[in-house]
């Protein structure tokens, strides 16, 4: 089954292309990753798919379904810096997806509720490892916790699709392995379909099942802005099953 | 040699360098005052220390033949309350007004430049239609403080949650949030310590909007006191009392930072 389909997606800015010519079949479940030089449209794209921006031309369909013209709980979303709350703690940080979707006019839970939500949201901040700072404010984590907590965050929805915007493209080499098993991990048990735009090639044959590979197919020397990038390639990566 | 900008004092330099510009503003001040009582020892202009003793037992101590009050206290009571409700209500407009131009292109468009032009309105400039429209009672004198205060508060925060990462507000909206659940749980909570910066740089104005509606139209009040004991050219209540609102002042600045840490300790860094 084809969980996002995307027809003759273009983008531009003032008439300046940044991407054009985009057609895309994703299977249901598939780890996609997208690589490309700087400011050939990748983190456009995701944008796109986020909802947060909306296409000059062309039309995205999820599950069938046009994609809503704003994010919605339905994509989950880490950022590379500023995914998580400064100001609530690593279980309020989780917690809060809960909140927001169970009290529309308090944006919080109490008593009963808050108990039932903790517990869940305790669940998925132990499965990242982060179980002995489940009180401590992001700004005592490190930046690999950081994102750890952005991830259990995103999940606590259990959104259809997840969007990965150089998560880890901040961190030292070492903690960088350890999120990949990570997210493989989450992404295997939860079988949703991820979008993940890096920097690193063997970041994304590592972990995509797909891999995007951005570039401008036609180059004006003297008007480098005139044409946007699209997919160059679209590789096969590792299979499924024998990911993890 | 190193460098003079790499040059740090220690600790009890540091103190000691802190006092100086106090202890040579007093030192200043006794020398000339000394100097002048030598001259003249009915001089009222710069009173010796004892002087200011005197004065401000009677005013802080004993009771006022005429109204039966004791004149300080009374007058301090006065002014805090008019300061107290103008901040109060300032900071309530300055908060759900300054938030929703921030959050909300709608109110953006609408408000924001009202705002603009209303902000560079001097507001001793409408004192005399407050006092025609509210009268010469309190209600103008609080109303000053708020017509003087509130928009710079209101474009601060507009312009503070303006400020906040756009990830943030995305992050929310994946997270299923309304705008109005992103206005309670993130864009307010984010801002309040940006409020309260705010609200210690307004401090100065508030104090200097309450003294001037004072000075024109009041029966107590410290900024009344000192104008009124200005035509017997009575330093030694004067001088006292400017010093006292600096220590009110500055206590409610020290306080209002002290707080801010308190609650907001994921704001310091």
């Amino acid at each position: 089954m084809s969980a996002v389909i995307i027809e003759g997606l273009w983008k531009a800015y003032d008439d300046l292309p940044v991407i054009e010519a985009i057609d895309l079949d994703i299977a249901s479940g598939s780890f996609v990753t997208i690589v490309g030089a700087s400011g050939c449209g990748k983190s456009t794209f995701l944008r796109l798919l986020l909802g947060q921006e909306q296409p000059t031309g062309g039309r995205i369909l999820v599950e069938g379904e046009p994609l809503p013209s704003e994010p919605g709980p339905e994509r989950g979303i880490v950022f590379q810096r500023y995914s998580v709350f400064p100001h609530l703690s690593v279980l309020d940080n989780v917690v809060l997806g809960l909140e927001f979707q169970q009290a529309p006019w308090s944006g919080r839970l109490f008593g009963q509720q808050r108990r039932l939500a903790e517990q869940e949201a305790e669940h998925l901040i132990a499965a990242v490892g982060l179980g002995h700072v489940r009180a401590a404010r992001p700004a005592s984590l490190s930046g690999g916790m950081q994102q750890r907590l952005a991830i259990a965050q995103a999940l606590i929805l259990k959104p259809k699709i997840l969007l990965l915007d150089e998560p880890f493209g901040a961190l030292d080499p070492g903690i960088r392995d350890d999120m990949h098993a990570l997210i493989s991990e989450l992404w295997q048990e939860t079988g949703m379909t991820v979008f993940m735009v890096t920097h690193d090639l063997r970041e994304a044959f590592k972990l995509g099942t797909r891999v995007l590979t951005f570039d401008k197919v036609r180059q004006d020397p003297h008007a480098p802005e005139a044409y946007g990038a699209t997919i160059t390639y679209d590789l096969q990566g590792r299979q499924r099953a024998a990911a993890g | 040699m190193r460098r003079f900008i790499n040059r740090r004092p220690g600790r009890q330099v540091g103190l000691l360098l802190a006092a100086l510009p106090f202890l040579l503003l007093t030192a200043v001040y006794l020398a000339a005052s000394g100097a002048r009582l030598e001259v003249n020892p009915k001089d009222k202009l710069l009173p010796a220390p004892s002087s200011f003793v005197e004065a401000m037992a009677e005013m802080a101590f004993e009771e006022d033949k005429r109204s039966g009050q004791v004149l300080f206290w009374a007058d301090t009571g006065a002014s805090l309350r008019r300061l107290g409700l103008g901040i109060a209500v300032a900071t309530l407009f300055g908060l759900t007004i300054g938030l929703s131009i921030g959050l909300f292109p709608y109110v953006t468009s609408t408000l924001d430049p009202f705002v603009a032009v209303v902000s560079m309105i001097p507001p001793l400039a409408v004192l005399p239609i407050l006092f025609i429209t509210f009268g010469l009672g309190e209600l103008s004198k609080v109303v000053l403080i708020i017509v003087g205060i509130t928009p710079f508060l209101i474009r601060d925060v507009a312009f503070r949650v303006r400020e906040l990462p756009e990830e943030l507000l995305v992050k929310a909206q994946t997270l299923g949030a309304s705008s109005w659940q992103i206005l309670l749980r993130v864009a307010g909570p984010m801002i309040f310590p940006r409020l309260i910066g705010a609200l210690r740089l307004s401090l100065g104005p508030a104090w200097l909007f309450l003294i001037a509606a004072e000075a024109i139209a009041a029966t107590e009040g410290l900024g009344y006191r000192i104008f009124l004991v200005r035509r017997f050219l009575a330093m030694d209540v004067i001088l006292p009392y400017v010093v006292w609102i600096t220590l009110l002042a500055f206590l409610m600045d020290w306080a209002l930072a002290k707080l801010s840490r308190r609650l907001f300790p994921w704001a310091e860094s």
